[in-house]
């Protein structure tokens, strides 16, 4: 169960070998976690992040293998993350994402149909399991990892920020689904997070780090915030940029990604 | 029966349950064997996750009556009736409650799932101590118990935060009153040092003792505090002698208060409001029972001044010899700047030999701490190991947080606890968020 500070004890983390998932693994075992099931792609980075909640206290951690270009799997993903767990889940952490090569994938059907998998329709596909399991338990929540490039999404990054958008929007009307039920969702909105994803992307404003970001979801679990941003300050930048006029916010944020 | 999202007083951690309300020991009994997770609740005033269980069902009981007081203050009660309603019949015949804890919104069943305790722990004990015998119903069945048959079970249900069956009916014996007055010798103290010096040599000649320590303010006015005694009036004590039943709360917050109404500078302004309204020295002012023993039931509904985010109550308890360690608790809690309001420091008399019941002789601090904070989860984490180091323990009515390695540890009795619950609930049907959270009884 998780306590008052919304720490879990069991924890399913879907892409548990990002980043962001990783240094959350590390706080979340450093406080109540003792199961962890971390499932991605990888299985050698899987067994990295295995070793690491172990060492930062987990006393269980179990892998699960999936493909996010795949989400006729995701129920089965899902389910055996649960499997695995073996206990009741207290929150369920979904991280699947690809931020992608917008210049080479954006006149390509295939990879551009791609970015939309991943980004979009096998997080839904996962939820959508994860929803029923955490619902018939009568508790538990689901911290789904959005994006600030999600709030208004830009012309550089129109993929990623496309299909986050889908996935931020759908997540808030899931979120007031789960009303009553003794489940919740929380969003999280990180800004520019300097990980593996984006090693050599230029630096815009608001940048912050994985740990940084861990922390700041610490703190939004705690206080039960819908919308976790990260840095905080994020939330006030994004409500003006987001009324910002169509040539400015293209000025702005072409001066940011260049 | 219905669906329903359930927390307790702190307003954290819900999840949701089926509710069955029940009233006659044959209804429990159907319900016990027909749910695979279950527990009783009350008035839903334990701060934390202990009487509800996601997923499972969770039972009131509506079996509450108050059976007439004899003359020696014995009365067959029902464990649904509340503390209110059994003072409201027992005032005005002259009988109180041995034993109440800071709020009359308890039920009989609840004060002994959580063996409470009350101004006069050190010289009256806990709730348990004045429980001639109780019905309980257990998965294996109804058993009529007391501390000379089955005690055993008896003694691991007092304090056993209902995980050993659901209480049905208990016989206590009350305490003789001659009026509803308490007369209330009220002392300010600039510091700790100087309170606990008070308590440790003067407490017991008061029947009642309670002082209130200001958690936020450091160096040498470190845990000042307001310390209140008090004796129940005689019919000669005071001008015009009443029995009257105590009156409902008048006032009540509407609505969630914003989160963070309750911070580090509107506590800090209340404690310093609080600290100087009260005299520095006043002997023997007459009070009424409600405003000296329940100051909470005044407002109804308070916990919505934390907001959304709700609040945990922490309260520790370290044994004789240890007020070093209540003092560096309110040394750590004052430098952190953590808001903490009505920190209430008492002292503690022997324990009751409930496995799992909460007081020891020594000391008790109890603490209100806003959600919030990013540091307060690692503060009490830290108070945590002083307290065991002191070989203490946390409550576990008021715990919301606590880890299952430092709950087994502070608890060094909870094999016979065990022993008991697998005898009469050998699947482990009757359990609470709060036992899964702690590992108290597997899954």
């Amino acid at each position: 169960m998780e306590n008052a500070f919304g720490q879990p004890q069991c924890v399913v983390v879907l892409a548990g070998s990002s980043d962001i998932a990783r240094a959350l693994t590390k706080r979340l075992c450093a406080a109540r976690a003792h199961t962890v099931v971390l499932a991605g792609r990888n299985q050698g980075l899987l067994d990295e992040a295995s070793s690491e909640a172990l060492d930062c206290g987990a006393s269980r951690v179990d892998t699960v293998l999936f493909d996010a270009r795949d989400p006729s799997d995701a129920e089965r993903a899902v389910n055996e993350s649960f499997a695995k767990a073996g206990d009741l889940v207290d929150l369920v952490v979904v991280a699947v994402g690809l931020l992608g090569d917008q210049e080479r994938f954006q006149d390509d059907s295939t990879m551009a149909g791609e970015m939309a998998t991943v980004n979009f329709t096998w997080p839904v596909a996962a939820l959508a399991q994860a929803r029923n399991l955490l619902v018939s338990q009568g508790s538990g929540r689901i911290l789904v990892l959005s994006s600030v490039a999600a709030v208004r999404v830009r012309r550089a990054k129109y993929l990623y920020g496309g299909a986050k958008a889908g996935l931020d929007r759908l997540c808030i009307g899931l979120a007031d689904s789960l009303e009553g039920t003794g489940v919740s969702l929380q969003l999280v909105r990180p800004g520019h997070v300097r990980s593996k994803m984006t090693t050599g992307a230029k630096e815009p404003p608001f940048a912050t780090g994985v740990d940084e970001v861990a922390g700041d979801i610490m703190k939004g679990l705690a206080d039960r915030t819908p919308i976790i941003w990260s840095p905080p300050i994020l939330r006030y930048v994004f409500f003006v940029l987001r009324h910002l006029p169509g040539p400015l916010w293209r000025m702005v944020t072409d001066a940011a990604d260049r | 029966m219905s669906r329903v999202t359930l927390c307790g007083w702190g307003r954290t951690s819900p999840s949701v349950a089926t509710l069955d309300d029940v009233s006659s020991e044959s209804e429990i009994a159907i319900a016990l064997a027909s749910s695979r997770a279950i527990i009783a609740r009350g008035l839903g005033r334990s701060y934390g996750d202990a009487a509800q269980v996601s997923g499972g069902t969770v039972l009131r009981s509506r079996i509450g009556d108050i059976g007439p007081i004899d003359d020696q203050g014995v009365v067959l009660v029902g464990a649904g009736a509340s503390l209110d309603e059994l003072l409201s019949e027992s005032i005005p015949q002259g009988w109180f409650l041995p034993v109440t804890p800071g709020t009359r919104q308890v039920t009989i069943g609840g004060a002994i799932a959580a063996d409470v305790h009350g101004k006069n722990h050190h010289v009256d004990g806990s709730f348990a101590r004045h429980v001639i015998e109780m019905r309980i119903v257990t998965p294996g069945g109804g058993a009529t118990v007391s501390p000379s048959v089955d005690p055993e079970l008896f003694w691991a249900t007092m304090g056993g935060m209902g995980l050993t069956g659901v209480i049905t009916a208990v016989t206590l014996k009350l305490l003789r009153i001659e009026t509803d007055q308490v007369l209330v010798d009220t002392q300010r103290f600039p510091n700790l040092d100087e309170v606990m010096s008070e308590m440790t040599h003067g407490d017991e000649n008061f029947r009642y003792s309670v002082a209130w320590v200001d958690c936020m303010t450091r160096g040498a006015h470190l845990g000042r505090s307001i310390l209140t005694r008090g004796e129940h009036a005689r019919s000669n004590d005071v001008e015009s002698p009443s029995l009257l039943a105590p009156a409902p709360a008048r006032l009540k917050v509407p609505f969630d208060a914003p989160n963070g109404l309750l911070n580090p500078l509107t506590i800090r302004a209340f404690n310093e409001a609080w600290f100087r309204s009260s005299p520095r020295l006043q002997l023997a002012k007459p009070e009424s029972i409600s405003s000296f023993f329940h100051p909470l039931d005044g407002v109804r509904d308070w916990n919505r001044l934390y907001g959304r985010r709700g609040f945990v109550q922490y309260q520790f308890c370290v044994p004789e010899g240890s007020s070093d360690t209540v003092r560096r608790a309110i040394e750590h809690l004052s430098s952190s700047g953590v808001a903490s309001f009505l920190a209430v420091l008492k002292r503690f008399g022997p324990s009751s030999p409930g496995p799992l019941s909460f007081p020891m002789p020594g000391w008790t601090l109890a603490l209100d701490l806003p959600i919030g904070p990013a540091s307060l989860p690692r503060l009490l984490d830290d108070l945590d190991e002083m307290v065991l180091l002191a070989g203490g323990r946390i409550y576990l009515a008021k715990d919301a947080r606590l880890s299952p390695e430092k709950m087994r540890a502070m608890y060094p009795q909870l094999d016979a606890f065990l022993e008991v619950k697998n005898r009469v609930d050998p699947e482990h049907i009757v359990t609470s968020d709060l036992a899964r959270r702690l590992n108290l009884v597997g899954a």
